[in-house]
């Protein structure tokens, strides 16, 4: 057998992972959402974090890993899970941002960015109904312009 | 075993762990789905942090004991939350006075924190305190409505206060452990923060239009395992089903 470069397993690892859905927002992938955070081919590795700490689909997304893992045929990896530093909104991708806004969830604002920016219509007319939402991540907002409700992904 | 460290964890969790089940007594009772799911939402932060807490002191331990064991196999004498958060939830008034004077106090505490020499006590912290600056806020903010709402709300939110108010001492109060772990470089003081503390309360009851309680007999003891009756009906529901049916799986 032919001994494979470390550097394909990682890109072989990476595109696994790329394909493993949120399992609450199925659009974005776990590494579009920044929750993979290490890939070490070399140490038979993967090394994830948690967004929020009490989330519930923590469980959910090892076990996705997991399963995702095994079927391409890295069932000897593991999957560690680090705390440090703490995931924020910043780890998601830019084009992991784009997906979301077209799943109707507007994107995490940049730091400092006040307006909001609705989902749907693009006016910057919208108003808090909720500073929680229906997942540790999101707010419900409002759009005064087409009057649709819609998920804020809260800056974190 | 480290067991001023182990004591010190223990009650980092206990306070998330014993608050998050006393709000999620209201999944599905509050007074509008927006409240229903924040009460919900604070209620799993709360949890999420105490299971690594939990989780950890039982590796300080090291007798094979998990965050589950010790959320669900202990009796109340060893749990070492502080009194202020097992308290009942009464109205949603009483509720948000509780959330106002703990998530307050916890900001705080975790801001400290976040500088221990302890990694995983350091890296929890950095984490759950943007949680509970949202805690924080919200309470806040339900306090002003209240209090400067109807006289109905007002009357509420004064009696409110008035219960929770005995539970703060508690916050501040040190001990062995605590000195203990100041000295490492691993807990916080909280008299270094009690000013700061006692400003923002007053601060926001002012804008409220919210008489301070007269200082009441502090009620002390749940660090040392000494709580309130109302703990012992909250674990009897909490461990219902692992007393029940131990090593249960789903």
């Amino acid at each position: 057998m032919v001994a494979v470069p470390a550097l394909d397993i990682a890109d072989r690892l990476w595109s696994v992972l790329a394909d493993v859905p949120d399992p609450e927002i199925p659009v974005v992938s776990v590494v579009d959402l920044g929750i993979v955070r290490e890939v070490d081919a070399d140490g038979g590795r993967v090394v994830i974090t948690p967004t929020y700490t009490g989330c519930p689909a923590t469980l959910v997304i090892e076990r996705d890993i997991r399963s995702a893992l095994d079927k391409a045929g890295f069932e000897g990896f593991r999957i560690e899970t680090t705390l440090s530093p703490p995931w924020t909104t910043d780890w998601i991708s830019e084009e992991g941002k784009r997906k979301l806004r077209a799943y109707g969830i507007a994107p995490p604002r940049p730091a400092g960015e006040r307006q909001v920016e609705c989902p749907q219509c693009g006016s910057t007319d919208t108003v808090e109904i909720s500073r929680f939402g229906s997942t540790p991540c999101k707010a419900l907002w409002r759009c005064r312009s087409c009057a649709e409700p819609f998920d804020l992904f809260k800056c974190h | 075993m480290d067991q001023a460290l182990f004591q010190y964890v223990l009650r980092l969790g206990d306070d998330g762990l014993i608050l998050g089940q006393r709000l999620s007594e209201w999944t599905g009772h509050a007074p509008s789905v927006e409240v229903d799911l924040s009460l919900a939402n604070m209620a799993l932060d709360l949890i999420g942090q105490a299971t690594h807490f939990l989780h950890y002191a039982g590796q300080i331990e090291g007798q094979g004991r998990d965050g589950d064991a010790l959320a669900f196999r202990r009796d109340v004498m060893d749990f070492g939350n502080c009194v202020l958060v097992e308290q009942p939830n009464g109205d949603f008034a009483q509720t948000m006075a509780r959330q106002f004077l703990f998530s307050t106090w916890q900001k705080m505490l975790l801001e400290r924190l976040i500088g221990s020499k302890d990694e995983l006590i350091a890296s929890v912290a950095a984490k759950s305190v943007k949680e509970v600056t949202y805690h924080q806020e919200l309470s806040e903010e339900w306090v002003v409505r209240l209090g400067d709402g109807t006289a109905e709300s007002h009357r509420r939110m004064a009696a409110g206060l008035d219960w929770m108010w005995r539970f703060i001492p508690e916050l501040f109060e040190m001990d062995s452990v605590g000195e203990e772990m100041l000295a490492r470089g691993i807990g916080a003081d909280p008299a270094s923060f009690r000013a700061d503390y006692d400003r923002k309360l007053l601060a926001v009851l002012d804008q409220a239009t919210l008489e301070a309680p007269k200082d009441q007999r502090p009620i002390l003891g749940g660090r040392r395992g000494h709580h309130s009756e109302h703990l012992g009906h909250l674990l009897c529901a909490m461990q219902f089903l692992p007393r029940t049916y131990p090593d249960a799986k789903w």
